[in-house]
């Protein structure tokens, strides 16, 4: 090890054999998934299980390669888990589809889009990868990115292109398709916040007053909270979505507050967060119907719009106990949208507690690894954007799987990797890079001396930008 | 940056820890009340492709799963629907009532008495099988129950008898019938023609003569002067009487603060003495005036407390539901009083209730807990558990109580209660008419009894709500009498 490397006081392995280990276990879960599936709803293993798993471990398998040439240095538990998740949420829709076409009322073909989907999924993750070596670049396209973000949200209310599907106007037809813009917009927000806050965040940490033990911000500094607090309620008020609308929301608290690193924004943001909620539920029958659900389902049972589908979700976990059905033996097609929205009452019905809980920790490990890399990024941008990335993982998590499970009012959003739906694949298939990219330049030894003189002049002007972010943190 | 990273890795720990919580929740604490639930469709669907257990009475199955060969692999029978209906309860795609829903888990083999057999077909790969649950019911006394109802004459409106009997064994506790009219055919619930079940189930549940209610346990009335045990019961406690002393007579009563007609009680013309007369007459000529004043005098609360020892305002019945609690009055002033000693004003009781009075009397003042499952068995007929008798307290002394079987058997020998004599046996009993409190609806005729009245074997509570009877008739337990006696001589021989 160099002195600098000492001085630094770790580097970091690459671990790309640990990663290419817990690769094969995902696949393992993958493929068995699919085997199990056609064991226990045909009586026999898939005919095209071989085809299908060889499809599954390619893809896997050149996103390893590709992240070993371009990012030998990223962490090595997220592709495994992503794609463990993955494998997994194909393996439940296959299953639904089986018996869709068994009879029960549903749609088509998943499986081969959802495949689709992923496929495209991992090719636009290894370009991330390829393309972008170095997440610091996506500062400049903050005001970009927040544009984009801001005409993505706005695209669904547009004429012509947008459509309601279910009650929620989040969607827009593009020829054959339909697709999700918020998923790609909920990116595209991250990046522009933590291009803006790690630009402003000394004004909006240092200014202020303190009032009863806590700093509160100045009262122009709340430019930006209102602005993003109005754009939630507008998704919230136009779009019937109130998943996303607490998701933005939520994800511009937590960087708020991680920029600032003054838990003001925090008391703030909660204060407006229960106002805009204690309005919307005033004024929207549909959120009141969301809560009154909530707290009593099953009254709501047979009335329109009432609370079948979650009920039904809700007997289906609990008929499946702690070990689950098994896959073939539970009426997962009862719920309708299980493939989606309600793909963990799937899960729990046929694969149990111990299915729910094995995904919950899969994604309680994505986030734990995500935040990793934030604490130990070595620029303030990547920080922020590792913890943005996180936190949509983590809150669209709860929000979906807590909404499902009765412990929130339910709130439509999909389940990271697992639901049906490419636009939610794709996006997350990008944030999987994103983690990989700034972890990748977080761990990655500090090529030259750092704090020290040295001739040459890049590495100098690299090391100095580090040290003065890791100074701040 | 890295403290509010810090905090926003322990905020996200936090929310992780709540969805696994929860689902362990849902998943394990809350798992069989919604399994339980009657909207659960994934339950019954399940049930259909499994055999369940059979509910059995004496030897034979009164509700058993047979193979059936169209989309599910069980139906479920009632061999003698009628007759054991309202204790079956059905087992409908829809709802399950009665044992069928009380003993489900066992029934379906998901109770824990069952994981030893439930693992042995898990592990030998055959489909499960639920365990049975012997009742408590004697054949016997059943059928003799539910043909002295049948015999009734019909209501010229309803078209309809309204009635019920249950009997119970008052050493043990153990029911041994419990039979309702009007019925209804469960097999007919249980069908997998689901339509056809939707339409019987929406014409049953729209009959103005509600065939699918359990009366024994699910309809409380008035009870009428069958409530005069109680107010002898709390008349004989209180120490101020003895069964071969006198207590008040007369021909009417005036009820304290009230004046004129209303509050004016008479005996129908039963001879009741002047000022004083022997409790026995009393009893016999079932004298509203002598129980008033009794009642008055006692006052509502040591009423109250009488009637809670034989159970009334309390839950007891637990292996079949739901259960109408009977009641006595929580608030009720001096005139009040006594009407309720006289079983009228707001005090009301299922037949089970009454049952339960007589047999209290009749176990030398011990009240047991009434049951109906004996035992719960493997599906190999191997015993599992078998159900214990349990005191719930003592009613009244022993002293009291052999007081009370004096005053009741002499109301069945020389009294009103003769129809439900019986040759050779000493029987002890009491009639009841209760006024409906509209003058359309005819009043309720009550019988209850217990035999032999030396060494109880058992107590029986008869109440007719609506027949084809005489307003005339109805009192002196014309018809609820015989139906008592061909009960209990079901039994007792």
């Amino acid at each position: 090890m160099s002195q600098s490397g000492f001085v630094m006081g770790f580097v970091h392995r690459r671990r790309r054999g640990a990663e290419l280990f817990l690769l094969l276990l995902a696949l393992a879960v993958g493929i068995g998934a699919y085997a199990a599936v056609g064991i226990g709803v045909e009586g026999r293993v898939p005919a095209d299980i071989i085809g299908y798993g060889s499809w599954l471990a390619g893809l896997a398998i050149v996103a390893h390669v590709v992240v070993r040439v371009v990012a030998p240095y990223a962490d090595p538990v997220l592709l495994p888990a992503v794609t463990a998740l993955n494998g997994l949420g194909l393996a439940v829709i296959h299953r639904l589809q089986l018996a869709y076409d068994a009879g029960a009322p549903g749609p088509t073909g998943l499986p081969q889009k959802q495949l689709t989907w992923m496929t495209l999924g991992v090719v636009l993750f290894l370009l991330t990868l390829v393309v972008l070596r170095d997440h610091r670049v996506l500062a400049r396209f903050t005001y970009t990115s927040g544009l984009a973000a801001i005409v993505l949200l706005l695209l669904p209310l547009a004429p012509g292109i947008g459509k309601t599907i279910n009650g929620a106007r989040i969607w827009i037809g593009v020829g054959p398709f339909s697709l999700q813009p918020g998923e790609i917009a909920k990116v595209l927000l991250v990046v522009a916040f933590a291009g803006y806050l790690v630009l402003h965040r000394d004004a909006l940490a240092l200014a202020g007053r303190r009032v009863l033990g806590v700093d509160l911000p100045r009262g122009r500094d709340l430019g930006p909270i209102l602005g993003m607090w109005l754009i939630s309620l507008g998704v919230l008020v136009f779009q019937r979505d109130l998943g996303s609308s607490l998701l933005f929301f939520g994800l511009f608290l937590v960087m708020l507050y991680v920029a600032t690193e003054r838990p003001g924004w925090l008391v703030v943001g909660s204060l407006l967060f229960l106002g805009g909620a204690a309005l919307a539920y005033q004024l929207f029958g549909h959120v009141q119907n969301r809560v009154n659900i909530w707290l009593d389902p099953l009254p709501y049972y047979d009335r329109t719009p009432g609370s079948f589908q979650i009920v039904e979700s809700l007997f289906g976990m609990a008929w499946g106990g702690l070990i689950g059905r098994g896959f073939g033996e539970g009426s997962p097609e009862r719920v309708p949208f299980a493939y989606s929205d309600f793909i963990i009452g799937a899960i729990g019905e046929e694969l149990g507690l111990t299915g729910v809980i094995a995904v919950v920790l899969l994604y309680g490990l994505i986030v734990e690894r995500a935040l990793r890399a934030a604490l130990i990024c070595r620029d303030g941008f990547g920080k922020l954007m590792a913890t943005g990335l996180a936190a949509v993982v983590a809150l669209q998590v709860f929000v979906v799987i807590g909404g499902v499970t009765r412990l929130i009012p339910l709130t439509g959003l999909t389940t990271p990797f697992l639901s049906y739906g490419g636009s939610s694949l794709i996006a997350n298939w990008v944030i999987a890079a994103l983690l990989l990219r700034i972890s990748d330049q977080a761990r990655r030894p500090v090529p030259e001396m750092a704090g020290t003189e040295t001739s040459d002049e890049q590495a100098d002007e690299q090391a100095t930008q580090m040290v003065r972010m890791v100074d701040r943190s | 940056m890295n403290k509010p990273i810090r905090t926003i890795a322990i905020f996200c720990l936090l929310l992780f820890v709540a969805l696994m919580l929860n689902a362990t929740w849902l998943q394990y604490w809350k798992a069989s009340d919604y399994d339980d639930n009657a909207l659960n469709r994934r339950v019954i669907e399940d049930a259909y492709s499994q055999q369940r257990g059979a509910i059995l009475v004496g030897d034979e199955a009164v509700a058993e799963s047979v193979e059936s060969d169209d989309q599910y692999d069980y139906l479920r029978t009632y061999p003698q629907p009628f007759k054991y209906a309202h204790v079956t309860g059905y087992f409908s795609f829809y709802d399950q009532t009665g044992i069928e829903r009380s003993e489900n888990a066992v029934l379906s083999g998901d109770d824990d008495l069952l994981f030893v057999n439930k693992l042995v077909d898990l592990l030998s790969n055959k489909s499960g099988k639920g365990g049975n649950v012997q009742l408590t019911l004697d054949p016997d006394a059943q059928d003799a129950a539910y043909a002295a109802l049948e015999k009734l004459p019909k209501d010229s409106g309803t078209g309809a008898v309204e009635a019920s009997v249950v009997a119970i064994a008052p050493s043990t506790g153990k029911i041994l019938a419990m039979a309702s009219l009007p019925t209804f055919d469960p097999n007919k619930l249980a069908s997998h023609d689901f339509g056809a079940v939707q339409q019987d189930y929406d014409r049953l549940s729209q009959d103005p003569t509600e065939p699918l209610l359990n009366r024994a346990i699910q309809t409380t009335l008035p009870p009428g002067s069958t409530f005069k045990i109680v107010t002898a019961a709390a008349a004989l406690s209180s120490g101020q009487y003895t069964a071969d002393g006198q207590v008040p007579g007369g021909a009417t009563y005036q009820l304290p603060q009230t004046s004129g007609s209303t509050g004016e009680i008479d005996n129908e013309g039963r001879s009741c003495g002047t000022d004083e007369i022997p409790f026995a007459q009393a009893m016999e000529q079932s004298c509203n005036t002598t129980f008033a004043a009794l009642g008055v005098e006692l006052g509502a609360d040591a009423l109250r407390e009488q009637a809670e020892k034989f159970g009334f305002d309390q839950r007891y019945l637990r292996d079949l539901g739901p259960q109408a609690v009977s009641q006595f009055p929580e608030e009720a002033d001096e005139p009040q009083a006594g009407q309720s000693a006289i079983g009228q004003f707001e005090v009301r009781a299922t037949p089970l209730q009454m049952a339960m009075v007589a047999a209290a009397v009749a176990n030398q003042g011990v009240l047991m807990r009434p049951y109906i499952v004996d035992s719960i068995q493997s599906p190999s007929l191997e015993t599992l558990r078998q159900t214990e008798p349990e005191e719930l307290g003592e009613a009244v002394t022993p002293e009291v109580a052999d007081g009370l079987t004096q005053l009741l058997v002499s109301t069945v020998e020389e009294g009103t209660a003769s129809p439900g004599a019986i040759a050779g046996v000493t029987v002890a009993g009491k009639t009841g008419t209760a006024q409906s409190g509209d003058p359309d609806v005819p009043p309720y005729a009550w019988y209850v009894s217990f035999a032999p009245a030396q060494d109880p074997e058992v107590a029986v509570a008869v109440v007719i709500q609506s027949a084809g009877i005489d307003r005339g008739e109805i009192a002196g337990g014309t018809f609820g009498g015989p139906i008592a006696k061909a009960v209990m001589e079901a039994v007792i021989r």
